[in-house]
């Protein structure tokens, strides 16, 4: 029973870590319709600011994890340049599939980039603890505060997330876009600002992602995003991309099966189920959980 | 006529296949006192021959039937692993003493062609399921079944490092019965280039029949091409595993080129130059729908990468670029990006270069471009 409850803490755990950069994904595919395979690299990205920031909020005598709201800035910097300087221009000439392939090579791009620059380097990097040590005891689990903070953050992250889509004026021009983009610009939205808002907000997450990450597994390393990154976008699809409760519903399941894996069968399976269990749905039900099917416009 | 021209262009290719193949033997004497060629030109011949027949296998579903799949490394891990093992077995059943003779040729061009079967039969079996979606989610889809089949490598009790002993699952194959040496990949090397140049006639030989009209019918309209009678669901799934078969060759060859296997080299991404980004890389840069784009395109990514890592003349540059040198992905990334951006359909689009054709291509391209002029100019005088 004690293992049934640990495994299950570990895997909402990490479904909140997955739940994060799972949104991200969807809000980009949902309003450009394309796998931003770079967002695995903004966690990346966020790693490493809080490595470098974490010395300078420590000499300032400031908590840890104010370092964080420098990743997030970082981060969405990266995104919006990203937006502006690859997609764009693709997205304007090219079909789907050349954006697909520009997202996997702005994801390269990100990964070897960091590897070049000397501060950085190929090798991992050990972070401070962010949390501090210690928990609770809940019939005989001990929950450490680094788990506990982790699925609250995320829990209130999203909240705050659903609401700004569906009561802000810009959360409502994402969802003009993502449902109609002719109709939108008809009705006065600007569509080019809205995506970069986005993309600034999908990569935010995606440092917040990060802060939960690293508080966890204290080692940032340049391709350290790159399977979170696709674990996540496999949580997107299975909650149905491009919703928001989706992305959620998605990232809990895949953690969840990842720890349960992990616990019960084999831990160097665990990587398989998840991709199983997004083959299985994807063949089931193409639209993902949430996801409504619908037609081909011929 | 056509059945003339057709025949006209067998026999170019062929004749200029030979004369390339006696110059290239006397190359090869000129090497051979110095050790270069044994050191180097025959191992990048290896690695050359193997790169050719993926990015050309990925292009005939990326290009030709117009789907993006990632998970490309995964049959070729299929198709490595499968020889490198049946190749052991033979030897422990000691159908061969030593690497040669006409047994050890027997049983290396049959551990090549079942290693080509069965990552097709792989391919079939990813492929029926998989090919029912399509552009992102097949993308996302095809790049979990490459890893789930490399995770399941990683798994196998026999694919461990000691090869065929039960009981030890690891990343990395050490006993491998094909592995050659730098001697015997000199002694063998006609099976590399053989294997190549039938690989590719057999590919040009599908783009061209029925079949290849279809599949290109299904990227350029695939409701259309239904509406035609075309079976797509068929077409689509035969590709699928066409291609796999030929990734499956290319495992083979990759595993006659190297002694040790690990699976780490067969992953989506990883900082080696074997993976399916890279493959992706080579056909996109080539031109999506042109087989010898395809060809030109390996060789010129893997002179790049060679030269990158052991170049003289990268000494001379200034040393900033040399540390970016040091990471060729992130070169290559920049490459892909700028050519996506120019050209989305690659250097070469659909163009297919041909030696009967050249100097006649050539002709018509220039008059086009000289009508475009016109056009234009004509244009401005209505203005």
């Amino acid at each position: 029973m004690s293992t049934f409850l640990q495994t299950l803490f570990v895997g909402l755990r990490l479904g909140s870590i997955y739940a994060l950069v799972a949104l991200g994904y969807t809000m980009v595919y949902g309003i450009i319709r394309l796998i931003n395979f770079a967002h695995g690299d903004f966690i990346m990205v966020g790693g490493y600011t809080m490595i470098f920031t974490v010395p300078v909020m420590i000499a300032l005598g400031l908590p840890l994890w104010v370092s964080v709201f420098l990743a997030i800035l970082v981060c969405a910097l990266v995104g919006m340049a990203t937006e502006l300087v690859a997609y764009r221009p693709v997205r304007k000439k090219g079909t789907s599939m050349t954006a697909l392939i520009t997202a996997i090579a702005v994801s390269l791009l990100l990964e070897n980039l960091a590897q070049a620059i000397p501060q950085i380097g190929p090798n991992p990097k050990v972070a401070n603890k962010i949390f501090a040590a210690g928990g609770i005891r809940i019939a005989n689990v001990t929950l450490d505060w680094t788990t506990i903070l982790t699925i609250c953050i995320s829990v209130i992250v999203m909240v705050i997330l659903y609401q700004f889509t569906q009561k802000t004026k810009i959360g409502r021009a994402m969802r003009c876009v993502s449902e109609d983009k002719p109709a939108s610009i008809l009705m006065g939205i600007n569509v080019n600002r809205t995506i970069v808002t986005t993309f600034a907000i999908g990569s935010s997450l995606a440092a917040i992602a990060a802060l939960m990450y690293i508080a966890q597994y204290p080692k940032v390393y340049t391709t350290m995003g790159s399977i979170l990154g696709l674990k996540a976008f496999v949580a997107a699809v299975l909650g149905g991309i491009g919703i928001i409760p989706g992305a959620m519903l998605g990232g809990f399941v895949i953690g969840l099966v990842e720890s349960f894996t992990t616990s019960y069968v084999s831990s160097s399976m665990a990587d398989a189920f998840v991709f199983l269990i997004l083959i299985i749905v994807l063949i089931i039900k193409p639209a993902g959980i949430l996801g409504k099917n619908m037609g081909e416009k011929v | 006529m056509i059945k003339n021209k057709t025949l006209q262009g067998y026999i170019l290719n062929t004749l200029v296949i030979a004369v390339l193949l006696i110059g290239f033997s006397f190359i090869k004497e000129a090497f051979g006192k110095a050790g270069d060629f044994k050191l180097i030109l025959a191992p990048s011949i290896w690695q050359c021959c193997y790169l050719i027949v993926l990015a050309a296998s990925l292009n005939l579903t990326l290009g030709f039937l117009g789907q993006l799949s990632l998970g490309h490394c995964g049959f070729m891990a299929v198709g490595a692993y499968s020889a490198a093992l049946l190749s052991l077995a033979a030897e422990r059943a000691g159908i061969f003493k030593e690497k040669s003779g006409i047994a050890f040729i027997l049983v290396l061009v049959g551990c090549i062609l079942i290693a080509g079967l069965l990552a097709a039969i792989v391919g079939l079996l990813v492929g029926i399921p998989a090919l029912r979606l399509k552009g992102d989610y097949l993308a996302i889809i095809t790049l979990g079944f490459g890893m789930i089949i490399v995770n399941i490598i990683n798994n196998l009790p026999f694919a461990g490092q000691e090869g065929l002993a039960l009981g030890s699952a690891s990343a990395s194959l050490y006993k491998n019965g094909l592995g050659f040496g730098t001697a015997l990949k000199v002694t063998y090397i006609w099976v590399a280039i053989a294997v190549t140049v039938i690989c590719i006639a057999m590919m040009f030989m599908y783009v061209r029949s029925k079949y290849g009209r279809a599949i290109r019918a299904i990227r350029d309209d695939e409701i259309a091409a239904s509406a035609s009678g075309i079976n797509t669901a068929f077409y689509k799934v035969f590709t699928f595993a066409y291609s796999a078969f030929f990734a499956g060759v290319a495992g083979a060859l990759y595993a006659c080129a190297n002694a040790t296997l690990s699976t780490a080299s067969f992953a989506f991404a990883n900082g080696g130059i074997l993976n399916s980004t890279f493959v992706v890389v080579m056909v996109v840069l080539g031109g999506m729908g042109s087989l010898t784009g395809s060809i030109v395109a390996a060789i010129v990514m893997f002179l790049v990468n060679y030269q990158i890592k052991n170049g003289l003349w990268v000494k001379l540059l200034p040393l900033w670029l040399q540390n970016i040198f040091a990471f060729p992905m992130l070169v290559y990334a920049v490459i892909l990006i700028i050519v996506i951006m120019f050209r989305p359909k690659g250097i070469f689009g659909t163009y297919e270069l041909s030696l009967r054709n050249f100097f006649s291509d050539m002709k018509t391209q220039r008059q086009n471009r000289l009508a475009q002029k016109q056009e234009n100019k004509e244009a401005l005088s209505h203005e």
